[in-house]
This record gives structure tokens, C-alpha cells and sequence, in this order.
């Protein structure tokens, strides 16, 4: 079970983990293209899992005052406001008359920056191809990774592998050590501060893609609750043909910076469970660019620290070499 | 501030870093100064138990005492710390549910297991010439001290190398990209803090062994520290900012200072013990400074995103995908 294939590379996560017959494994695509911020998830999600508030703070961070996904929020609503550097036009509306034709295609991302006011033709010239401004927005949940590190380095076996492929903590199994949260490479769980006398204080908390709700044949609440069905759930499989499609219909369209994101089962965590369309670069949202499971270069270091234990041994016999 | 060394061609340039409002993109440990120092512990007493195991051996009977008293000690000591770590002592059990092979918490949690009941034993074995302990427990006592300590001795080598895979084997960018050599700094600052502690409480005539070890110990460690920056990259950074690089600066001072000091003149007491307590204390900072390194790189986006795209920016050279 915990062979070195296992650590790495494309697998069926279910049947890896030992179960027999596992139904087709299930996930989320989230197509940022259509999110329209309204946190429909983000509430649907804390309502339905009975998660306490993360405090009432404005972080003057757009909309997002919820920061990031964490012990009490298993699905954040990103808001990304960017000047200057779109190249795709969202219909949104402009100044000046629109454009008649697509002009020459927009220079490199980042290029121009928004003309200040003022200043003569582009303004009035092609506004739509450039606007200055545009919103990015975008649902983020545990990616309930093919080779999950928190799953591989949990000690007590409080995180598992369900029948549908996702990743689900135990409460009343984990023990609080906390090792799971440096150990994901999304940054998504979390051990949940407090406060004092919950049961679940100390304890670590993520997504579990609605397991409860899954197991008797219900769609996860966050995907129930998006209106413009950004967050979609289904089979995976199917999820991503039908993610490869919507791409294709963007990219035709003009998009050329939407790309997915975990959809590609040899990449480094061998695919998401829960993957995305993005618009942008996806550090521009808070995820990593080329996240890999830890666990991959696991053999390499019990065999490095093999080698120093070993040394530490020949070390301490070599002290004793000599008279006094 | 230029990425250090590392042999990488810097493909992409820093200033292309973007993030989301400069939020973390992978999540820090939640954890406090327990775990560092239940690492300088751990690593303490496995070295303590090696001395100790060797002083049976070459009849060396102040040195055997020492390690294995210090061994536990120092065996109690993490225990405490990592108990209190996890909140209730209960907890501490429910690590023994399992046996995984992908954790190393798993891995090191048994390895403690089979190293404490010997480590404790050999200890408690010393008692067995103790005034006032009767003959009879006395004598099953002595007899059992050998076979425990030298049980301790073998089975402490992985009590101080398994931390460090325990740090890199996370997304935490300065322990992940230290995994290489940090095996070799843990084990060392090992061997440095046992030999010191052994300096503190032996007779320079039964100590020789300490002060090779502590002196060896101190020179690898400076040596693998050394050798873990430069392959490190950009990720090692953090070791040179803010309190980690404080801790690590004068883990480095107090190390080179303890080796100097114990090979002038590590045979009078008084020299002894001053640089056995500064080989401790510098073996106490490698861990808090590393482990403070690790925090800091989590909690500053760019040291996840900038190495990945870098990683991103070479493969689209070795390979131009459609
Ligand atoms: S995203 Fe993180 S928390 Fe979710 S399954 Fe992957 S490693 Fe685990
Ligand atoms: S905090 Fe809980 S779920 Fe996370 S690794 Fe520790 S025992 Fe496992």
C-alpha cells in the first residue's frame, strides 16, 4: 500500500487506498469564468457544516473579507481586482464609443498600464480589447488531491481516503498534532484556534466535500447553492471533459490567459479531486504554481537521514578511539 | 535581494513575483517553541545514550553514569514538551493507533516508543550501587543495565536523525528544500549537545570520548549547515532574516566556540563546563533557528511561488509543450 508508486504519479485514489468497487470518484470544477463573488458557497458551506464565524474584521483586501480557506471556512470567494493588464474584454462597460472592430491584438499581459486621463487615442480607441480594470473572482476549496500530503503524514489515520476519492478528517480520531497543515501544499487545513470548551478546538478542519451529503446521494451545499454554477459537482472523469470543453469554447473566444489548473492527473499531487478554470496566473489568486506532494521525495529522505543515523553511530564509536 | 547560489540560472526574475495580497500561500505549523525544543531534547538524549553505551564498553563508569542520566532527562523533557504540544497527555496514545509508513510523526512516534523503555531502564539502572537500594533489585538492576543501554545506544541514532525528515517532509519551503543535509545537521548538533553535556558533568579524565564527540559533532554541523544553505536556494533566506537568523547566527557562534574552547583546553573543569554549555545552547539554537526559518518562509508567499515558477520556467525549457 505504501509502495513507491503509490507516493507519486496518476492512480485512482479510492482503489489505492483499499476499497473495493469504489463508486466513480467525485470532485468539484470550479469555473472561475462565471463567478460573480456573491459567496453564495462560502455561506451555503458554513451553514450547512455548522462552521463558527472567523471573526468580523475588514481586511481591505476588495471584498474579501474572509482572507483565505482555513479551520472555519471550507470555501473562500477570492476577489482580485487588477488594473492594467487585462487583455480580455468582459463586456464590461467603458468610456467612450465602443470599438468598431478587433483591433491589433493586445500586447504582452502587463504592458500597459491604464492611460491616465487625459492622454490621447487608446483611450477612446479600443477600450474594450483593453480595459483597464477587471475582476477576478474565484470559489477556492481543498483540492482533495489524487496523493494528499495531509493524508500520507497524518500519525493517527484520522485523515482517510472515502469511497468517492475526497480526503475527510475524523474529529473524534485526530489528535491535533498539526502536522497536516504545513504538510498540504495549498495551505488549506487548518487546526481550528478555539475557542475554549468546542470539541472541535484543536482539532484540524477542512473541506470534506460534503461527505455526509454525498453518502445519501445529494450534491455537496456549495455546488447546490452557486447560482451561475461556477462550482460544479459531478464524476471526475467527466468533470474533466467537460472543464477541457469550456476551455476550448474561452480560448476561441479570445481568452488566451485562461488555463485549468490541477486538471492534469501527472502533475504534481497527480491530479485534484477539485480543480479550476482560471483567468489569470494562479499565484494572482493565492494558489501555487507548481505545488507537488512532499510525500514524493519521502524515499529520498529516510534514505538521507539513514545515512546521517548511521554516521551519527560511526561517529560516537570513532570518539571512543583513542586513550583518554 | 538576489536568490542565493543554489547553481539555478535564474530563469525568471523575482520581480515578476505576484501574489494575493501578499497573503501565504501555504499555511505555517501551528507550532510553538515546544517542538524545537522537543527536537534539541530528543537529539540530546540519543547522543547521551551513544556516550553512554560506549563508556560501558571502554569502562568508563562517570561517562556511562552521565549519558544515561542526561538521556533521560532530556527523554522526559521532550516528552513533556510534546505533550503539552498536543494538548492532553491522551493524545500522546492515540499516536500509537497506527503504524504508517508515509508519517514520519508515525514513524518517530515508534521509534521513541522502542528507544524509551531501554533509555530508561539503563537509567535506572544506575541506582543499582546506590546506598540504600536493596541488594536484590540492586543486583537485577546491574545486570540489566548493559543489555538496556546498549539497546538505547543502537536505537538512538533515528531518535535524532527522524526529526529533521519530519520537518521537510512538508510544503514549508525552507525545511522541504533542507531535507538533503538537514538529516546531517540534526545529527550532529546531536552529538555536539551530548558531548557537551557530558563535558558539564564528567571528569576530564573519563570525558575524552565527549569532547571528540562534541568537537567532531560541533565541525559537522557547521560543515552540513554550510553545505544545506548553498543547495537550498532562495529558500535559504530566512535562515539570515529576523529571529531565525539571529538563533542561527549565534547557533554557529556558540558551536564554533564550544569546539574551540574544547579542544584548547577542554581538560580543566572550569573551561569544560563553559563550553559544554555553549555547545548545548548553540545545538538548542540550531533547532529553534531552523524550525523559525521554516515558519518564516511559510508565512511569505514568495518563497513558495517564486522557486515553483522558476521550476515551471526550466521544464518549459527542457521540454516546450504544445
Ligand atoms: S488540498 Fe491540502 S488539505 Fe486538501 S487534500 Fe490536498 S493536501 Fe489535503
Ligand atoms: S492534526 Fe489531526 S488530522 Fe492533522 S495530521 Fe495531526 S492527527 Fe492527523
Amino acid at each position: 500500500m505504501a509502495g513507491r508508486h503509490s507516493l507519486f504519479g496518476p492512480i485512482d485514489p479510492a482503489a489505492d487506498a483499499g476499497w473495493v468497487d469504489p463508486p466513480p470518484r467525485k470532485g468539484f470544477f470550479t469555473d472561475t469564468s462565471v463567478c460573480i463573488g456573491c459567496k453564495a458557497c462560502e455561506v451555503a458551506c458554513k451553514e450547512w457544516n455548522l462552521l463558527p464565524d472567523d471573526g468580523f474584521e475588514l481586511l481591505g483586501s476588495s471584498y474579501d473579507n474572509t482572507g483565505a480557506l482555513g479551520s472555519t471556512t471550507w470555501r473562500h470567494v477570492a476577489f482580485v481586482e487588477q488594473g492594467g493588464r487585462a487583455s480580455v474584454d468582459l463586456g464590461m462597460p467603458g468610456l467612450g464609443p465602443p470599438a468598431p472592430a478587433p483591433a491589433a491584438p493586445a500586447p504582452g499581459a502587463g504592458a500597459v498600464a491604464g492611460a491616465p486621463p487625459g492622454s490621447e487615442p487608446p483611450v477612446s480607441a479600443a477600450p474594450a480589447e483593453r480595459p483597464d480594470f477587471r475582476w477576478l473572482m474565484s470559489s477556492d476549496v481543498c483540492k482533495h488531491c489524487t496523493h494528499a500530503a495531509c493524508l500520507d503524514v497524518c500519525p493517527t489515520g484520522s485523515l482517510f481516503r472515502t469511497e468517492f476519492g475526497t480526503v475527510v478528517v475524523q474529529p473524534d480520531v485526530c489528535n491535533g498534532c498539526g502536522y497536516c497543515v504545513p504538510a498540504c501544499p495549498y495551505g488549506v487545513i487548518e487546526r481550528r484556534p478555539g475557542p475554549a470548551g468546542d470539541p472541535l478546538a484543536g482539532i484540524a478542519q477542512k473541506c470534506t466535500l460534503c461527505y455526509d451529503r454525498l453518502r445519501s446521494g445529494a450534491e455537496p451545499a456549495c455546488a447546490k447553492a452557486c447560482p451561475t454554477d461556477s462550482i460544479q459537482f459531478g464524476d471526475v472523469e467527466e468533470l474533466r471533459e467537460r472543464a477541457a470543453a469550456r476551455l476550448d469554447v474561452l480560448r476561441a473566444a479570445g481568452q488566451d490567459e485562461a488555463r485549468l489548473y490541477g486538471a492534469e492527473p501527472d502533475d504534481g499531487v497527480g491530479g485534484t479531486g477539485a480543480f479550476f478554470l482560471l483567468l489569470d496566473e494562479p499565484e494572482v489568486y493565492g494558489l501555487p504554481p507548481d505545488p507537488v506532494v512532499t510525500t514524493k521525495d519521502l524515499p529520498h529522505m529516510f534514505n538521507r537521514a539513514s545515512a546521517a543515523a548511521v554516521a551519527l553511530l560511526a561517529g560516537a564509536a570513532l570518539s571512543f578511539l583513542g586513550r583518554r | 535581494m538576489s536568490p542565493r547560489g543554489g547553481g539555478e540560472p535564474a530563469v525568471v526574475p523575482d520581480a515578476e513575483f505576484t501574489s494575493y495580497y501578499g497573503r501565504p500561500v501555504v499555511k505555517p505549523a501551528p507550532w510553538a517553541a515546544d517542538i524545537p525544543a522537543y527536537m534539541f531534547a530528543g537529539g540530546l538524549a540519543a547522543g547521551s545514550s551513544l556516550l553512554a553505551a560506549g563508556a560501558d564498553l571502554t569502562s568508563r563508569p562517570a561517562l556511562r553514569r552521565s549519558g544515561r542520566v542526561t538521556a533521560l532527562a532530556a527523554l522526559g523533557f521532550s516528552a513533556a514538551a510534546l505533550v503539552h504540544d498536543l494538548g492532553r497527555p491522551s493524545r500522546f496514545l492515540n499516536m500509537m493507533r497506527t503504524v504508517k509508513l508515509t508519517s514520519p510523526m508515525s514513524v518517530g512516534t515508534w521509534i521513541l516508543a522502542l528507544y524509551g523503555p531501554p533509555a530508561g531502564l539503563a537509567a535506572v539502572a544506575e541506582l543499582a550501587g546506590v546506598p540504600g537500594v536493596p541488594r536484590r533489585l540492586g543486583r537485577v538492576l546491574g545486570a540489566l543495565g548493559r543489555p538496556a543501554g546498549l539497546a538505547a545506544g543502537l536505537l538512538a541514532p533515528p531518535v535524532a536523525a527522524y526529526t529533521a525528515v519530519l520537518l521537510s517532509d512538508t510544503a514549508t519551503p525552507s525545511w522541504h528544500e533542507a531535507y538533503r543535509e538537514l538529516p546531517f545537521v540534526f545529527v550532529s548538533s546531536a552529538a555536539a549537545a551530548a558531548g557537551g553535556a557530558a563535558l558539564l558533568a564528567v571528569p576530564a579524565a573519563q570525558a575524552g570520548p565527549a569532547r571528540r564527540l562534541a568537537v567532531g559533532g560541533a565541525l559537522a554541523e557547521l560543515l552540513a549547515e554550510a553545505r544545506m544553505e548553498r543547495s537550498m536556494g532562495m529558500t535559504a533566506e530566512p535562515l539570515h532574516q529576523g529571529g531565525a537568523g539571529r538563533l542561527m547566527r549565534a547557533a554557529k557562534l556558540l558551536t564554533a566556540a564550544g569546539a574551540a574552547l574544547t579542544l584548547l583546553a577542554g581538560r580543566r573543569r572550569p573551561v569544560a563546563a563553559l563550553a559544554g554549555a555553549a555547545l548545548l545552547a548553540g545545538s538548542a539554537c540550531t533547532r529553534f533557528g531552523v524550525v523559525e526559518a521554516g515558519l518564516a518562509s511559510a508565512r511569505d508567499p514568495r518563497y513558495t511561488v517564486v522557486p515553483q515558477r522558476r521550476r515551471l520556467a526550466q521544464a518549459a525549457t527542457r521540454s516546450p509543450r504544445a
